[in-house]
Order: structure tokens, then sequence, then C-alpha cells
């Protein structure tokens, strides 16, 4: 036995086994995100269930588990019973039904069963009955209202894609307009200047804005009023829908697509995912301002970790006469990592939001309040919540980095006669940047994951506009933003249809891992790119 | 480069690097005497007397006397820890680096004491530079590691290639890195390191060159490489090198000076140490009776 441990064997197999472990949860980990996150595109068949007090239910099977039988007696075979999405919540109340299988009596997937993704009350599961246009019947039957329906969708799509723009861009930019010449009217007001030619300009102005505005809405009543096609249809238990074409999203009949259509179905739905604004309280649509606000904070955070970080090391290490004292401070900043997250965002919420914000309304924006333009929660004051949970990381990194350059290097340098400074500055930093580039790794990795200082920094559940557009001043730090990870949460447990939502928080926590590895992918490109231009690791 | 050698040493408006806490006494030594003369009457380059240094209360030095001519090469040789390094250290004020080191008695280069109050510390070391004993070139390329000195010393790119070329030359490194200057001074060897940082110290134009055990990691290939280029470059330089292996003090050096526990015990020329050593300890240690 004692030759055994001597000869180093078990060890091996000890390290290996640790490693195999870690693998497994990791690969066990990303596997179930995965499978999960990635099939949710996928067009699954419309069943049509009869069961055996009649009753008929239309949808796609979501899921299939055991009944629990607590009380049967051991060897009985097990139940299952299904989890449908029927859909139609505003015929039905609910997505999603529980049927025991023992209780079906005949299951089919009928080809015209047709599925519509709408823009309210989430999907419609039924057969085509008829298309109509201003009340008069266009087509009827399910093949002919398909057809019919192809006809006619794109037009229509156009079109409220044309409204959409013309209520986000339009009308939006008339209302900043009006906000904007509503506080400038406010400033004065406040400087006691309520009437002369500048207040009569303003309103002036504002009234042009006014004429504008009602020009715009009379363009998108006009356009409404094109849309007047709807489709009719039957939904199962003896229901009917008589849906507006401007409503929907996409239609398609899951049971006759072939492989290509699905694949295409899926290319889209990834693309709508990645691209496009969320609908339906984030269960469905697109998860772009969460990415756009999650890679922008993780930026603006590492903007501000990384200089603090690294001339807060170089005090540390290169300056301070080391003692007592620089060792305390540097358990205490060691230990700071480990304080939780939640109480750096409240520090977050006391001393940058009300205090700094705060401060910043009422000496610059004061004709604003009592409505907080930066004291309340933005994405600047999350990613300097952010920065200052990461800062230790950083510092840490770059302190061991310093540590790792030879004494040698700096005695050549002020052998030379450079002075102190320029020795820190052209061989010191260079050679520490490496170093720098890990920790900034590390940083952003622990700063994309984090959500709970979010939640109380300036992270909302839906956003109504990027922190970045086309208004001046096109930076907007101060707006509210979406995050990935509190996607997750929000989307996981926080909304009304959790069935409905449950795919999307894999498909978004797997979103989350993509770009973080993005991220770090371009960090360590750049840190490789350094190490073979100084060739520390020479050393 | 001219304009620097022959700016003044002493720039009285900065004061770097200066430590506080160091006992220096201007007085002391002035009138000392010393049975240790400058072996020729020509005046000395570097002037050391009565120095005593210490680092916190152990004492590394006592009561230093010597004087150092310009163009030739002195060597000092003992055994570890007797306070050679120490001494070399303090011609370039290096040791300010060290925290708790006092140092009392004066040193003189060009007349100028380099640890008056005045004394600019930077232009103190450029004009008298050192190779240390570990090979230590920056983790640049091989070109910006010679160009180092003279870019902090606002030299722009037109002339830094003549100069860098004209430093590898001295340090006959060149013929062996023309083809690849870009390439990082760290993927040379050992020898071809050391040669690189001679080059570097030699492209700001020292007068004293400091080298402190520069063969102690080299094999003897190196090492004779190396020996060749202290004997080519003393004729142009004041050398002062550091060395163990008392052979090579022998071969390279005009004068040698022996320490022994912290005491300079001889210095003269190197082939009367060699051959006819005053003291009973020099001719032990180099017989090789201890150390």
């Amino acid at each position: 036995m004692k030759q055994l441990w001597k000869s180093g064997d078990p060890f091996i197999w000890l390290t290996g086994g640790a490693l195999a472990t870690s693998l497994v949860m990791v690969a066990g980990l990303i596997s179930l995100v995965m499978v999960n996150g990635l099939g949710f595109f996928w067009p699954s068949p419309i069943v049509r269930l009869t069961l055996t007090d009649g009753t008929v239910l239309m949808g796609q099977i979501a899921e299939r588990e055991a009944i629990p039988q607590p009380d049967a007696p051991p060897g009985t075979p097990l139940q299952y019973r299904l989890q449908l999405k029927v859909g139609n919540r505003d015929l039905y109340g609910a997505d999603f039904v529980w049927v025991d299988e023992a209780k079906i009596t005949s299951r089919e997937a009928p080809a015209e069963a047709v599925l519509i993704q709408r823009r309210e009350w989430g999907d419609l599961y039924g057969t085509i009955k008829a298309v109509k246009e201003g009340g008069r019947v266009l087509a009827e039957g399910p093949e002919a209202g398909w057809t019919a329906l192809q006809a006619r969708l794109p037009e229509v799509l156009r079109v409220s894609r044309e409204i959409g723009r013309i209520d986000k861009k339009e009308i939006g930019a008339i209302n900043t307009a009006q906000e904007k010449i509503r506080l400038r009217l406010r400033r004065l007001e406040l400087k006691g200047v309520t009437g002369g030619p500048e207040v009569e300009s303003l309103q002036r102005d504002m009234a042009a804005r006014q004429a504008e505005y009602k020009e715009q809405e009379h363009a998108l009543n006009a356009l409404r009023q094109t849309l007047s096609t709807s489709v009719v249809v039957a939904a199962a238990g003896d229901k009917e829908k008589d849906l507006a074409l401007a409503l929907i999203v996409r239609a398609y009949h899951p049971n006759t697509m072939g492989l290509t259509d699905k694949v295409g179905y899926y290319l889209a739905k990834l693309w709508e995912f990645l691209v496009d604004d969320p609908r339906e309280s984030n269960t469905e649509g697109g998860v772009f301002p969460a990415i756009f606000g999650t890679v922008m904070m993780v930026m603006i955070m590492s903007l501000v970790v990384t200089p603090l970080g690294v001339l807060a090391a170089f005090y540390l290490r290169e300056y301070a006469k080391q003692g007592t004292f620089v060792s305390a401070v540097r358990i205490a900043v060691n230990n700071l990592a480990g304080v939780p997250s939640i109480v750096f965002g409240v520090f977050g919420v006391g001393f940058f939001i009300y205090f700094i914000g705060g401060g910043i309304d009422r000496l610059f924006f004061p004709e604003a309040l009592p409505t907080p333009t930066f004291g309340t929660g933005g994405i600047l004051w999350a990613s300097l919540t952010l920065a200052l949970l990461t800062v230790p990381v950083v510092i840490v990194a770059t302190e061991e980095g310093l540590a790792a350059i030879p004494g040698g290097t700096r005695e050549a340098s002020l052998a030379l006669g450079a002075t102190k400074f320029e020795t820190t500055w052209r061989v010191v930093l260079p050679a520490v940047m490496p170093s720098v580039l890990t920790g900034l790794i590390l940083a952003m990795a622990r700063a994309a994951g984090e959500v709970a200082p979010l939640m109380i920094t300036g992270v909302v559940k839906l956003a109504p506009a990027l922190p970045v557009d086309g208004v001046f001043p096109f930076l907007h730090l101060e707006r509210k933003f979406m995050h990935l990870g509190f996607h997750i949460y929000d989307v996981g447990f926080q909304s009304p249809n959790v069935d409905a939502a449950r795919p999307m928080v894999f498909t978004t926590a797997l979103l989350l891992l993509m770009v973080v590895l993005l991220l770090n992918l371009t960090a360590i490109l750049i840190r490789n790119r350094l190490r073979k231009k100084y060739a520390a690791t020479a050393f | 480069m001219l304009d620097l050698l022959t700016s003044p040493l002493t720039k009285p408006e900065v004061h770097r690097d200066n430590p506080t806490g160091r006992g220096h006494d201007h007085a002391a030594g002035r009138d000392g005497t010393s049975n240790l003369k400058a072996p020729t009457n020509v005046d000395p380059m570097i002037q050391v007397k009565d120095v005593n240094l210490k680092y916190g209360q152990k004492q590394a030095l006592f009561d230093v006397n010597l004087d150092i001519l310009g163009k030739r090469a002195t060597a000092f040789i003992g055994p570890s820890g007797c306070g050679k390094t120490t001494l070399l250290r303090c011609l370039n004020r290096l040791n300010d680096l060290i925290d708790n080191v006092t140092i009392s008695g004066t040193i003189r280069v060009h007349g100028v004491d380099i640890y008056a109050p005045q004394i600019d510390v930077s232009e103190l070391r450029k004009r008298v530079g050192m190779v240390f004993q570990k090979s230590n070139p920056f983790p640049k390329s091989i070109y910006d590691n010679v160009a180092y000195g003279p870019r902090i010393y606002g030299i722009r790119n037109s002339r830094l290639d003549a100069i860098v070329e004209k430093s590898l030359r001295a340090a006959a490194l060149w013929d062996e890195v023309k083809d690849r200057l870009r390439e990082s001074g760290l993927s040379l060897s050992g020898g071809q390191q050391q040669r690189l940082c001679i080059a570097r110290a030699l492209a700001v134009e020292p007068e004293v060159l400091l080298m402190d055990e520069p063969c102690s990691a080299l094999d003897p290939i190196a090492t004779g490489k190396i020996e060749e280029l202290i004997h080519s470059l003393k004729n142009q330089y004041t050398i002062v090198i550091v060395t163990h292996n008392m052979q090579q003090a022998a071969r390279v050096s005009d004068y040698t000076g022996f320490f022994l526990m912290g005491e300079m015990v001889e210095f003269d020329e190197t082939p009367r140490i060699f051959t006819n050593p005053r003291d009973r300890r020099t001719e032990d240690y180099i017989t090789g009776r201890f150390g």
C-alpha cells in the first residue's frame, strides 16, 4: 500500500479524476443549456387530440412526464401525461393544458393545422376558415384561405413596419423636441421669465410641433385604414377568432413543412431572437436590447476599471513603502472581492445615484425636476457599480504581474539614467500589460454575469430606447437598459406566462455565454499579441 | 550626444531621487590620509574617500579609499560578501534604491561629489553606465533595447539607427543580430544577451562602465568574447569590473583592488597584485589558501 502511494500513481488518478469531474460538470451544464436553448426554435408538429369525454384539443406537445402515484402498489405500470401548448390565450385563458395519456382516444396531425404568431395574446392554433377584407369574404376554406393569406401578408407586414417606423421615429422625434421645449420653458420659468419674446417664440415652436404631430397622426390613421384584411380561424373546441392581418408576425403549417422549410424557419426565428425587440412581456420576439445593454455596460465598465485598477496596483507595488499598512490594504482589497454583489448595488444606489446623480440633477437639470435625469438608475451608474465590484480582480492581477517583473529590469532602466517615472512608463507598464488583460478578462466575465447589483442600479425589464441612438447627444448614459442576466431572471421567474417563457431562459443563458465568450476571446487575442510582442514569458 | 556629455553633471534646479535620512558628511575624509595612493600621478577619474556604508545596522564597507584612473580597466576581487559589488553600486548611486542604506565619505567623479544634494542622479547614471551580473534585457526588441537610453534623452528616429548600429558593433554583436533587430532581446542566448546589455549601456555614451560580474552566468566561450570586448572598450571607457574569477581580473584589468570583509585590503597595478602582493591576506587569497 505504502509502495503504491510512493509510486505516485494514485496521485495521478486523483488529479485526473478531479479534472474529469470538473469537466463533466461543466460539459453537463453547457449541454443542458444548449439542448434546451437551441431546440426552442425548431417547429414541432401540431397534434389534434380527441379525449374520452369528446373534447378536442389542438396544440404542440411541450413535455411528457410520469404522473406521480404515491399510493399505488409497487409494480404498477407508470401513467404518463402530456403538457400541450394550445395557445389561443384570448379564447381559452391559458396557453398550456395537461392531458392524461390514458384519456386520449385519437391523436392525429392534420395537414391544414395552422400556427399564427401574433403581436398580442401569443400564438394562435387552428384551421383557416376564411379571409375577409372590410367585411367582404375573399376566400373560404383552409386551402384557398391560406393562399389568400400568403398573397396579402407581405403587403400588410410592410405597412405595419411603416406604421411602427412613424410611431417610433417620427412621432418619437416630435415628442423629444416637445420635451426639450417644455424644459426650456420651465428653465425660463425658474428664472422668473413668464412672458416676452423668448417665451412666445418657444410657444410658437411648440404649436408648430403640435401641428406636425397632428399631421403624422393623420398619416398613421390613413395607413391603418388600409389594413382592413382579417383572417377567421377556427380553433379547437368550436371557437372562432377573427384576426386582423396587421397583428400577425408570421403564419405557417408545421405539419406539412419539409426539412428545408423547417431549417429556414429555424434560422428566421434565431435571427429574430438576435436582432428584434422583445414582445409579449419578453416571452416572445428577440433580445437585441439586452445584448446591446450587456455589451455596452461591460465596455463602459472596462473603460473605468482598467485605468483605476492598474493605477492603484502601481501605487501599491511600485511606490508605496512595503510594510504592515500596505499589506493590510492588500488584504482588504482581496477581501473586497468577497463582498456580496448586492452590497455593491446598495452602495451604487446610495453613492452614485442619490449622491452624485442627484447632485448632477440639481446642478445641470433643475428644470426637469422632480423627474430625475441622472438621479435614477442608468447604464452609467450600473457600469460604475460593476467597476467597483471588479476593481479588486484587476488590482490583484496587475500586482501579480508587477511582482513577476524581475527587479533587474527596473534597475537596468534606472542605470541608463531613466527616472523612476520613465522606467515605470516605458518598461514596467508594457511588460505588465498581459497581466492587466488577464485581470480584465476575469473582470468582464464577472461583470457580464452579475445581476443582483444591476437590478437596483439601472436594469429594467423593458427599456423603451437603447442607450445609443440617433438623437443628440447620441450616447445616453443616463438611460435605463436591458441586460441578458436580468432577462434570464425576469423571463424565468417574473413572467406571467412561465411555461411559455421557460425555454427562453435557456436560449438567453446560451446567448449570454456566447457574449461573454466573444468578449473574452477578444481580450485573449489582444493579450497573446502583446505577449508575443514583449515575449515576457521568457523570464 | 556630445552636448549631453559636456553638460554639467550638476543641475542645481533639478534634484531627483535624493533619498532622505542618509547620513552624509561632506567634511569627512577630506583630510583623511590613506596608505593606498593612486598608483600614478595622473588625475583620477573617480575618487573614493573614506566611504563607510551600512545596510541598516550592518556595516558593509569600512573606510574605503581608492582612485580609479580614466580609460583603464580596474577590477575588484574578493570573496563573496566582501563589499565589492556594494562599492560598485555606490559609484552610480544605485544603492539609493535600497531602503535603510547610510553612506558617509565622498565619491567624486571628475572632481564632482556625486552625493552632493544638487546632483542630478539620472545624469550621473547616464555617465556612469552599468552592466549587471544577470543579463537583464528589457522585454522589447533588440533594437528597442539599445535605443532605450537614447530615446529617453530625446533622440529621434533618424539618428537612432546609427547609434544602435554603432553600439551593437562596439559590443561585438552587430554581425550576429543585424538581420533580426526586431526580434525580442530575450530570444538571444545568454552570452548574446549580456553583450546586448553592454551595447545598451554603451548607447548613451557613458564615460565609466561598471560591470558587476558580467561573466558569472556565461560559458567559457561567451566569457572569452566579453573579455575581448572589455579589452577593446578600455581604450575609450573607464571600466570598473567586479569579478570572482582571479584569472579574469588578471587578464582584463590594469589595476586590481582586493576586498575582504568590507575593507579594501590592497589596491595596485594588476601584475603587482598577482605577482608581488604587499599584504599577506591578498597573497593567501590569490594563491587559493582561502576564499
